[in-house]
């Protein structure tokens, strides 16, 4: 197939971004979307022109370093799919696809489509983790966690971390992507030790970087996992009770 | 220099072995341990748990990933599970028989004492996890559920869905990143590791390339933890990530570290075949799917009609024909070689004739479309995504891929290679699976290293040096390989030749496919020692790197680590060249018996083969580590 693809280019965070437009011929429609790229860029270099910089990894869907706005969508037109999970039969012959990096005021464009997404481990840095020091774990079955509860809590930690939900998001917004790590720990036996202090600390932490939510829903459509909107819900419940559980902070930390 | 290859693994009882060492080994006092500072090289499970263990300690670590994020390392995406000899099913499982599978099922080409550590640790990976939240499966009491897997006869294997290896990486990456925020550890994301610095034959630091800035900078420690993973990558086509390197490894063989086991390497096979020339990587399917789904091809190779047309006498069900007692589920070098043979002669189907038919007509007919909807639904869906073909409606194609490198650094019973200070762990030594690993082994063995093995281990040697400062990185020492590492950068950018880095690494893959894949020749592997220094002296005369070293350069990256590839290609084909034997994933066609199996020789071959660095361009020279197998019986595996 043939399409046509304009393409964001930009040197770095610094610089002024623009569209580059380029025709692409005999495009198979068996090949992944960032296959398509591959060949772009094999083309560009033979033509002696620098090729477009695109993150990608695992190219199976699982460790969340792609993600390219597709059209003006996170990920492109499939539903529950990872950009490089996308094939180019999703596309018609004759098709011109824009593609653009992840706009997010939190995620500077380092080039051309590559961000930088380091607030996100910036949460997960700030309270997304159950403290267990290695060695003093005590057997496995003594902590029984019920069928539905791990299950639940595995529906949230699927997110694979790739930030399309902020992508996605009008605002700009976190609230996926935090409120699934933090339901995660959350919901589990063992997470309950440091659950008020780590929902403080996650929450105020992502609101650093990230805008607020007001409830459009674009993250779940474009989360790749699929993951709830339910989890923002539980983590904002969570939020107002960890404001009155965690009662040494009150009148201090937050008067 | 001379390599000598001791394990240093306590002798007396196999049982006792890693008590012995423990109690043998001198101790670092805490406040002794806030003045040694260690280098993690990679983020996985194996340098993820290590670099948070180590930091618990009281080390000071800095760890490096040439990811944003330490979270997007390979491990992110096994699939099966992890094992453990929990024995929680009351099915007969012990310590000793995860000990004996493993050592059986990498046919007898692993250390006896590693591999009975890493049974005994199994069991507290299983805690640690749990304990961090790990959400992993439960019977509806609450209590861990398991599944058998490939090699066993015990159901051990631990799973979180079919992202069992996410779930752990995670775990590991959150330990990590509470270090970081106690400042225990210091990350550096994207930061790749080009090459190792030593100083009087010890590993003193590092020199790492910023990929954002491309500034070279040099890091110094008393210790260097390489946790890099597989070179799997070395075939272009592989299960393997696209960032998958051996660069890191490579240039610590350069260093001094023996190389061990290069030809190990494993071909899944229930892989989706390429679709076209610009196949970026290819996709497993899990294993499981042996379990109801019957493999054949049609008898006529001119037979193009599709699948479901093919009337059934006209089918051959190869595996069952060949393997009656085991059939489609027999172990994975054995089926990925019986496919080959089906493509090779003129068998194979799907439109580029490089695949098999996986059909499950007949379990959909025997259990109804909802049991195996339910068994496998998430595959087939994900199967349908790639090719848009329904397993439900027509057959699945498969193909073998190449998705593990059982061989990699050499690394003693403490996991350091053969230079003083410089370790490996999971994926990139060449320890516990011999020559075939089995299913759910590799997340055991990287967690195992990570958490359990080096935080013991290391002491042993920082002991050694107390009171000593790290080697300043003012040291001509790091001047000398900064300055190397920014000619090499400058030698790329100044090619100005005309075929990508791609294109390379696609010829260096067929070469390697071809001749050092699932099955090797002598004449094969003779031809492609001739083919590869040819091609990688075109590649190093005539590949294009745009662009600049200060900046964000994909062309950049790619070009040393294909450049190391060639060089370990080469290796693994001598190395697979001199063992005259075939074990495991090692398949030489001269040796196996009469039935087509594979034939091994351990009267001659009993040993591992680690191969020590002697320059550019120079082939290198083996060394012999014996195995001595004194509890596991030394058995031809039959599967007939």
């Amino acid at each position: 197939m043939n399409v046509t693809v304009r393409v964001w280019r930009q040197e770095d965070a610094g610089s002024a971004g623009r569209f580059e437009t380029h025709q692409l011929d005999d495009i198979s429609a068996d090949m992944s979307f960032l296959e398509m790229l591959d060949v772009l860029n094999e083309r560009l270099i033979e033509a002696g022109r620098e090729p477009v910089a695109f993150d990608s990894d695992c190219r199976e869907g699982i460790c969340g370093t792609c993600g390219l706005m597709i059209n003006g969508q996170a990920h492109g037109p499939a539903e529950a799919t990872a950009t490089c999970q996308l094939h180019m039969r999703k596309f018609s012959e004759g098709d011109t696809i824009t593609i653009e990096p992840w706009r997010a005021a939190a995620f500077p464009i380092m080039r051309d489509l590559i961000v930088d997404r380091s607030p996100l481990d910036a949460v997960i840095e700030a309270g997304g983790f159950i403290s267990a020091d290695t060695g003093g774990a005590p057997d496995a079955n003594l902590i029984p966690v019920p069928k539905t509860v791990s299950d639940a809590a595995m529906d949230a930690a699927a997110c694979i971390g790739c930030g399309a939900c902020v992508a996605a998001c009008p605002n700009s917004a976190g609230q996926l992507f935090t409120s699934a790590k933090l339901a995660h720990l959350n919901l589990v036996p063992q997470g309950q030790a440091q659950r008020w202090e780590r929902t403080i600390d996650m929450v105020e932490t992502m609101e650093a970087f990230f805008g607020s939510c007001t409830n459009y829903g674009e993250c779940e459509k474009a989360c790749p996992k699929g993951i709830s909107i339910d989890f923002i819900a539980y983590m904002n419940r969570d939020f107002v009770k960890a404001k009155m559980k965690n009662r040494k902070l009150i009148g201090q930390k937050f008067p | 220099m001379s390599i000598q290859l001791e394990s240093g693994a306590p002798g007396g009882p196999i049982q006792d072995s890693w008590d012995t060492y423990r109690f043998d080994t001198a101790l670092v006092n805490p406040n002794n341990k806030r003045r040694f500072e260690l280098l993690v090289v990679g983020t996985g499970l194996a340098g993820a748990a290590a670099a948070a263990s180590l930091a618990q300690l009281g080390y000071q670590v800095k760890a490096f990933t040439f990811h944003d994020s330490p979270r997007r390392a390979h491990s992110i995406a096994a699939q099966g599970g992890i094992n453990a000899a929990k024995n929680y099913k009351n099915d007969g499982d012990s310590v000793y028989r995860l000990f004996y599978d493993t050592v059986k099922g990498g046919d007898f080409r692993a250390r006896e004492r590693n591999v009975y550590r890493l049974a005994q640790v199994s069991v507290n990976i299983i805690d640690q996890c749990v304990a961090q939240g790990v959400p992993f499966a439960r019977e509806y009491g609450g209590l861990l559920d398991n599944r058998s897997f490939g090699g066993a006869q015990v159901s051990r294997t631990f799973y979180a869905r079919g992202q069992t290896g996410q779930q752990l990486l995670l775990g590991a990456y959150s330990a990590l990143m509470e270090q970081v925020a106690k400042g225990t550890v210091t990350l550096f994301p994207k930061a790749e590791m080009l090459d190792v610095v030593t100083k009087d034959g010890r590993a003193c630091g590092i020199i790492t390339r910023n990929l954002q800035t491309g500034s070279i900078e040099s890091h110094s420690g008393h210790a260097v933890l390489l946790c890099t993973g597989g070179y799997s990558n070395v075939f272009y086509l592989s299960t393997n990530a696209m960032n998958c390197n051996v660069t890191a490894a490579w240039r610590a063989h350069r260093k001094g570290a023996a190389f061990a086991n290069p030809c190990f390497t494993q071909i899944h096979p229930t892989c989706i075949p390429a679709s076209d020339e610009f196949q970026s990587k290819l996709t497993l399917m899990s294993e499981s799917l042996r379990n109801d789904g019957r493999i054949w091809v049609p008898r006529d190779p001119d037979d193009k009609r599709p699948a479901r047309q093919v009337p059934e006498p006209e089918r051959d069900y190869f595996l069952e024909r060949r393997y009656p007692a085991f059939g489609n589920l027999v172990p994975r070098d054995i089926a990925s070689r019986a496919a080959k043979r089906e493509v090779d002669s003129g068998h194979g189907v799907g439109q580029l004739g490089n695949g098999v038919y996986l059909d499950f007509s007949e379990a959909i007919g025997r259990l109804g479309e909802a049991v195996v909807r339910e068994r496998y639904g998430n595959l087939f869906e994900m199967y349908e995504r790639i090719t848009d073909e329904s397993p439900y409606q027509t057959p699945m194609r498969i193909y073998p891929a190449p998705h593990y490198a059982m061989g990699g650094l050499w690394v003693d019973y403490s996991l350091m290679t053969t230079v003083p200070g410089l370790y490996a762990l999971g994926e990139a030594n060449f320890s516990d699976h011999g020559a075939n690993r089995l299913g759910a082994s590799a997340l055991m063995q990287g967690l195992a290293d990570g958490y359990f093995v080096i935080p013991y281990t290391v002491g042993s040697y920082l002991s050694t040096l107390l009171g000593q400062a790290a080697v300043p990185t003012t040291d001509p020492v790091f001047a000398e390989a900064r300055a190397s590492v920014t000619s090499e950068v400058d030698r790329w950018l100044s090619t100005k030749g005309t075929h990508s880095v791609d294109h390379y690494h696609r010829e260096l893959g067929k070469i390697m496919w071809e001749n050092c894949g699932m099955a090797r020749n002598r004449v094969g592997l003779e031809k492609a020692i001739t083919e590869l220094p040819q091609l990688r002296e075109d590649f190093r005369n005539n590949v294009r790197v745009l662009g600049q070293n200060e900046s964000v350069n994909q062309s950049l990256e790619k070009v040393a680590r294909v450049d190391d590839f060639f060089e370990l290609g080469e290796l693994m084909c001598r190395d697979a060249l001199h063992r005259e034997e075939s074990c495991g994933g090692h398949f030489r066609e001269e040796h196996q018996t009469d039935e087509g199996e594979a034939k091994r020789d351990d009267e001659h071959f009993a040993y591992v083969g680690a191969w020590e660095w002697s320059g550019h361009g120079e082939p290198q020279v083996l060394h012999q580590e014996p195995l001595e197998f004194d509890y596991v019986k030394l058995t031809q595996r039959s599967y007939k």
